[in-house]
């Protein structure tokens, strides 16, 4: 073993027992709930007149421990554990490729596709499709709010056919019937970006350029900010225009104005990329807050 | 049959749709479209999760290096799918509580809300901050200020960067707010970094977002075009498919 491997073995190890340590003989990591009962009448008239009672839990902050109604949940201290257990596995890459990443990476890659897949389900094929096709049968089952008498929208056999051709895609045999539905969603697409874009982005933006070089207030003062503000704007945007222009040589006057637009685009890029790493280190923030504060609570 | 019909229907779906865009009586077909669009890319969710099943079987029966992988793959696949699909302890809406399965699927409580709460969001929130480090030693190992454009760059970033968090408050606070001499209206404090940031974000970074924001607006449509007139079919894949 190489001796930087072998310390910084080490020094996972011993920092793994101290936070267990801390764990231990502060009896953090537990999260409390405070329940909440609720009690419910059937809403239909031809429904039996019965009432139903269950039970929800708040979470609640470790301080109100002992407070009436206020219980210890193993599942969400469970849950507590896995999410620290899952967020040090994957920091753990940072020390190198390793079994624990491996293992949480896969399990993240089945829990995402699944998520994925409950997510488009409820949303899209049962509330979309199902409750359009069958109106009633997805009133007594999973929409009781749905007006009574909806008729059923039998245009919506079409997705369905079309949705069916596209699973064809993992049959043995005839998966080329699936560029059938592919085709109808690359044209849907085309023809809808076509428009939506050369609207809002293309005429938008150029609409939002044309403004005036030199600004004066109501009572004809010359407001010089915001002159200046505008010029910026329109040499800006015509500079970075004649920079992306490449059926002309860049060359002459051309040269220099192309210039002044990638000078423009490098401050923007300058912003872009700022922004991005703000982004990770406010996530990376959020997770150290989550391991410090919600798990050790240190 | 395989290359004739896909193009007919790309082309007539999107031609309809963008002549839909200009006659006001059948505006609403767009939205026909779009839902029906979602409906499929819902189905093709299905599909993704039906191949990511085929790949990790084939991985698992070849006993491939890592197949034990694909098994924790799948088992937290299957797990996700079946406590979400099922509702598994998702209480009845309580407007309709003799209704069993009307309550919504994330509900607080329930087990696809731990799985979201307590494993998707902890993974995927901690994947994305780990990329705050790699962008860091990039970023300290690529940028120097080698040239003006790259010193634009660098300088830019560091003030947006640090007028957008305290540090930027805290190095320029020293700057008075008094006029400087033999200007009309501008402050000393109007060289904070907070304030520098916001200039150059309303003022400076405007422009380029609004030429890309052109150029992108052109390459769709131009692709669009190209996808709608089957100039480009890259889209329809081989002819060697079964």
């Amino acid at each position: 073993m190489k001796q930087s491997t072998l310390i910084w073995t080490l020094l996972m190890i011993f920092g793994g027992l101290g936070l267990l340590s801390v764990q231990i003989f502060r009896t953090q990591g537990a999260v409390y709930v405070r329940e909440v009962p609720v009690e419910a009448k059937a809403s239909q008239p031809e429904s039996p007149e019965q009432v139903y009672r269950w039970s929800k839990y708040q979470q609640v902050p470790a301080k109100e421990k002992g407070e009436p109604g206020v219980s210890f949940s193993l599942s969400r201290t469970i849950g507590l554990w896995v999410a620290a257990f899952c967020t040090l596995a994957i920091f753990s890459f940072l020390y190198g490729d390793n079994p624990l990443y491996k293992f949480t990476e896969s399990v993240f890659v089945g829990v995402s596709a699944g998520y994925a897949m409950v997510v488009a389900f409820w949303t899209e094929i049962v509330t979309n499709l199902f409750a359009k096709l069958l109106p009633g049968l997805a009133r007594i089952s999973f929409f009781p709010d749905m007006e009574e008498g909806t008729k059923a929208s039998l245009l919506y056999l079409i997705p369905l056919v079309l949705s069916v051709l596209l699973l064809w895609r993992l049959a043995p045999k005839g998966s080329w019937i699936a560029r059938w539905p592919l085709a109808f969603f690359i044209g849907a697409t085309a023809g809808i970006r076509l428009i939506s874009y050369l609207e809002a982005d293309f005429v938008g933006q150029i609409q939002n350029t044309i403004m005036p070089f030199i600004v004066f207030d109501s009572k004809g003062a010359f407001l010089w900010i915001e002159s200046l503000r505008n010029s910026i704007v329109i040499v800006g945007v015509l500079s970075c225009m004649v920079y992306f222009f490449f059926s002309i040589e860049h060359e002459g006057i051309i040269k220099y104005i192309s210039r002044l637009g990638v000078w423009f685009l490098m401050v923007t890029f300058g912003a872009s990329f700022a922004y991005t790493v703000m982004g990770r280190i406010a996530l990376l923030s959020g997770r150290l807050n989550f391991l410090f504060n919600d798990w050790l609570g240190i | 049959m395989k290359r004739t019909i896909p193009l007919f229907i790309s082309a007539v779906t999107g031609f309809v749709l963008i002549c839909t865009a200009f006659i006001p009586k059948f505006v609403d077909w767009g939205n026909d479209a779009m839902a029906w669009f979602n409906i499929l890319a819902a189905f093709a969710f299905i599909l993704g999760g039906g191949n990511l099943l085929k790949m990790q079987l084939q991985k698992i029966s070849a006993q491939q290096a890592g197949w034990g992988y694909s098994a924790v793959t799948l088992i937290a696949f299957f797990i996700t799918l079946i406590v979400g699909l099922l509702k598994v302890g998702v209480h009845p809406n309580i407007n309709f509580p003799e209704y069993a399965w009307s309550g919504d699927y994330l509900e607080e409580g329930s087990a696809f809300w731990w799985l979201f709460e307590y494993i998707f969001y902890p993974l995927s929130a901690t994947m994305f901050a780990l990329l705050a480090f790699y962008i860091s030693s990039a970023a300290f190992r690529a940028f120097r200020a080698k040239n003006t454009e790259a010193t634009i760059l660098l300088l830019i970033a560091v003030i947006v960067l640090l007028g957008r968090t305290y540090a930027g408050v805290w190095l320029t606070s020293w700057l008075p707010n008094e006029p400087i001499l033999g200007t009309s209206g501008i402050t000393y404090s109007d060289f904070h970094l907070s304030h520098l940031s916001e200039i150059i974000m309303d003022d400076f970074t405007t422009p380029g977002m609004r030429a890309i924001t052109i150029g992108i607006a052109l390459g769709v449509a131009s692709t669009s075009l190209k996808v709608l007139l089957g100039v480009d079919r890259s889209y329809l894949g081989s002819d060697q498919e079964a």
